[in-house]
């Protein structure tokens, strides 16, 4: 990944954006048997940093990643980018979604031109020329004519990477993006991220359940509370960077580690309390295992 | 997946992919596979076991219940291989496959768009929909009277009602199948600036082809049967007549028993051949399901 002419591929400061949630509420249901997902939700993500949000299962994370997207709007409350509201989807900002969410019917190729050629708003030769440069970035220069299915989770998931950064968005939303891989696959994505914010710098948001790839990505770490679900804490994360999968066994590390596992911990036994085991047994049950 | 796909992000980006041996023709491959010898043998072991069982009373004088009233196959063979050179035989088979195809492609036609609108308009879904589904589980065979009715002549009655047996599946498939797409995909194609017109043509349409040929293949089968019954009830006028159908219906009213078999195994065959063909301009159409 080195030997790029710098400042090619990073993000130029008017391409990172600040996203500022203030006071947002969101539930869902009737008025009589209102869920409160997200109440008072106030955070805000800065500019060229990675933001890890973590939380405990069900407590709203998709929710925040779809408003944020544009997918749902907020009851109310406002939600920003750089000043200006957010009022649907666009391509300032890039979801990479949990599990997979290439095209299947478009090979690798096709799944990264989409956006720009949709648009139509650069030339031709301009985005084949990007895509070609990120094929070869996230190594997949011999994959592009392969459909999704020819590809493991990890190639997958890199070219999701591709197809958003083509994109060139003000942020990266990204949810669960790693969840599901086998755990060699997993901490392979973690590095190849980490080296691709580091290269571009863009403002990344950055959803997970797993504390360890939290503090290793992460410039803050935003700890969410129990439904309905508000910010409990943020902890900056000092770790230098450029960062190594050998930090985490650090005593900084494991200081870090120790206060959000306590807090998620406080936050899990609240919702162990409310629902009962049945609930989180239900959701064990329904959703693929970590 | 195989392991050449599990290749490692290294750091030198994508490793050297391991070359997969030379691709041998689908006929080698049949030929060396055991499955294919196994459906073989199965098959060979059927026909034995229906001329044993059918010649029984002829060699012991004990009749094997059911199936010892059947013609053996050696005699079905030897019908067959009369009546291959009547031209009346190819005729019902020409009529019958137009049949089939006139009702299956007016379906087609007609059906994908529609279960397309009930999918994706709300308003189309709120007012047809009902109707729709008062009207689907009328058995096609229930429309022949109301058929003979409408239609001016024998042949666009069998021809509508064949048209019933294949549009209501085709229909229920694509909307099925079109409302079973990944939301993320319609999401992250929106996120990238897709139109609602660039949703339907590279989301939605590409998405519901594996529900449309599984409706196609479904469908076929329903016209194939609807067909048939249509034509053992219209007879052999004057007009409208003729056909597979009626091939059985007169063969058994002539009490050839052999030729009734050799015109059920004709249909087999016609049906097999038309699934074929639909599955084989599936995996045209869909080239990313051909990979697994």
């Amino acid at each position: 990944m080195s030997g790029q002419d710098d400042g090619r591929g990073a993000a130029r400061s008017d391409e990172r954006a600040t996203v500022e949630l203030t006071d947002v509420y969101r539930g869902f249901g009737e008025a009589w048997e209102r869920e409160e997902i997200l109440s008072d939700f106030s955070l805000t993500v800065n500019p060229g940093e990675l933001t890890v949000v973590v939380g405990p299962s069900g407590c709203g994370k998709s929710t925040l990643v779809n408003l944020i997207a544009g997918f749902d709007k907020p009851d109310s409350g406002s939600i920003s980018i750089d000043g200006r509201p957010i009022t649907g989807p666009g391509h300032d900002r890039m979801v990479v979604f949990q599990e997979t969410a290439l095209i299947p019917w478009q090979t690798t190729y096709q799944n990264i031109v989409f956006g720009p050629k949709l648009r139509g708003d650069r030339r031709n030769d301009d985005i084949e020329a990007e895509a070609n440069e990120l094929l070869v970035k996230v190594g997949l220069a011999e994959f592009k004519e392969k459909f999704p299915i020819q590809l493991s989770g990890g190639m997958q998931r890199r070219a999701e990477l591709a197809r958003a950064m083509i994109n060139h968005p003000l942020v990266m939303i990204m949810d669960e993006p790693f969840r599901g891989l086998d755990a060699m696959s997993r901490e392979l994505m973690q590095e190849f991220f980490v080296r691709l914010f580091e290269e571009y710098r863009r403002t990344n948001l950055f959803v997970t359940s797993e504390i360890e790839e939290a503090i290793f990505l992460a410039d803050r770490l935003v700890v969410l509370s129990n439904r309905p679900t508000t910010v409990r804490r943020i902890i900056d994360i000092e770790l230098p960077r450029p960062r190594n999968l050998g930090m985490l066994s650090g005593a900084e590390a494991y200081e870090y580690k120790r206060e959000a596992m306590e807090l998620l911990h406080e936050e899990a036994m609240k919702s162990f309390k409310r629902d009962g085991a049945q609930d989180d047994f239900i959701r064990a049950m329904s959703g693929p295992a970590e | 997946m195989s392991e050449a796909l599990q290749n490692p992000i290294g750091s030198d980006g994508a490793a050297a992919v391991t070359k997969a041996p030379r691709k041998r023709s689908k006929i080698e491959k049949a030929l060396s596979s055991p499955s294919f010898w196994r459906g073989v043998a199965a098959l060979v072991g059927f026909v034995v076991f229906w001329e044993v069982c059918s010649q029984m009373k002829g060699w012991t004088g004990i009749e094997v219940p059911w199936i010892g009233k059947v013609p053996p196959p050696s005699e079905v063979v030897a019908a067959w291989s009369e009546v291959i050179w009547l031209p009346g035989y190819w005729e019902s088979w020409y009529l019958s496959t137009g049949r089939v195809f006139a009702g299956f492609l007016a379906a087609m036609v007609l059906g994908i768009p529609f279960g397309l609108s009930l999918a994706v308009n709300k308003y189309f879904h709120d007012i047809f929909f009902p109707p729709f589904e008062v009207l689907r589980p009328i058995p096609p065979l229930a429309w022949v009277p109301a058929s003979i009715i409408f239609w001016p002549t024998t042949e666009l009655s069998i021809a509508f009602v064949t048209f019933l047996g294949a549009f209501f599946t085709i229909v229920i498939n694509v909307l099925g199948g079109a409302r079973s797409i990944d939301i993320r995909y319609l999401r992250a194609a929106q996120s990238m600036g897709a139109s609602q017109w660039h949703l339907f043509s590279r989301i939605v349409l590409p998405g519901t082809l594996p529900s449309i040929f599984t409706g196609a293949a479904v469908g076929m089968g329903i016209t194939w049967e609807v067909v048939l019954a249509g034509e053992m009830i219209s007879g052999g006028g004057q007009q409208g007549g003729g056909g597979l159908g009626f091939y059985i219906w007169s063969s058994y009213m002539g009490g050839t028993v052999a030729q009734v078999i050799v015109g059920m195994i004709s249909i087999g065959i016609a049906g097999y051949l038309s699934s074929s063909l639909i599955r084989y301009i599936g995996s045209i159409a869909m080239p990313w399901r051909r990979l697994f």
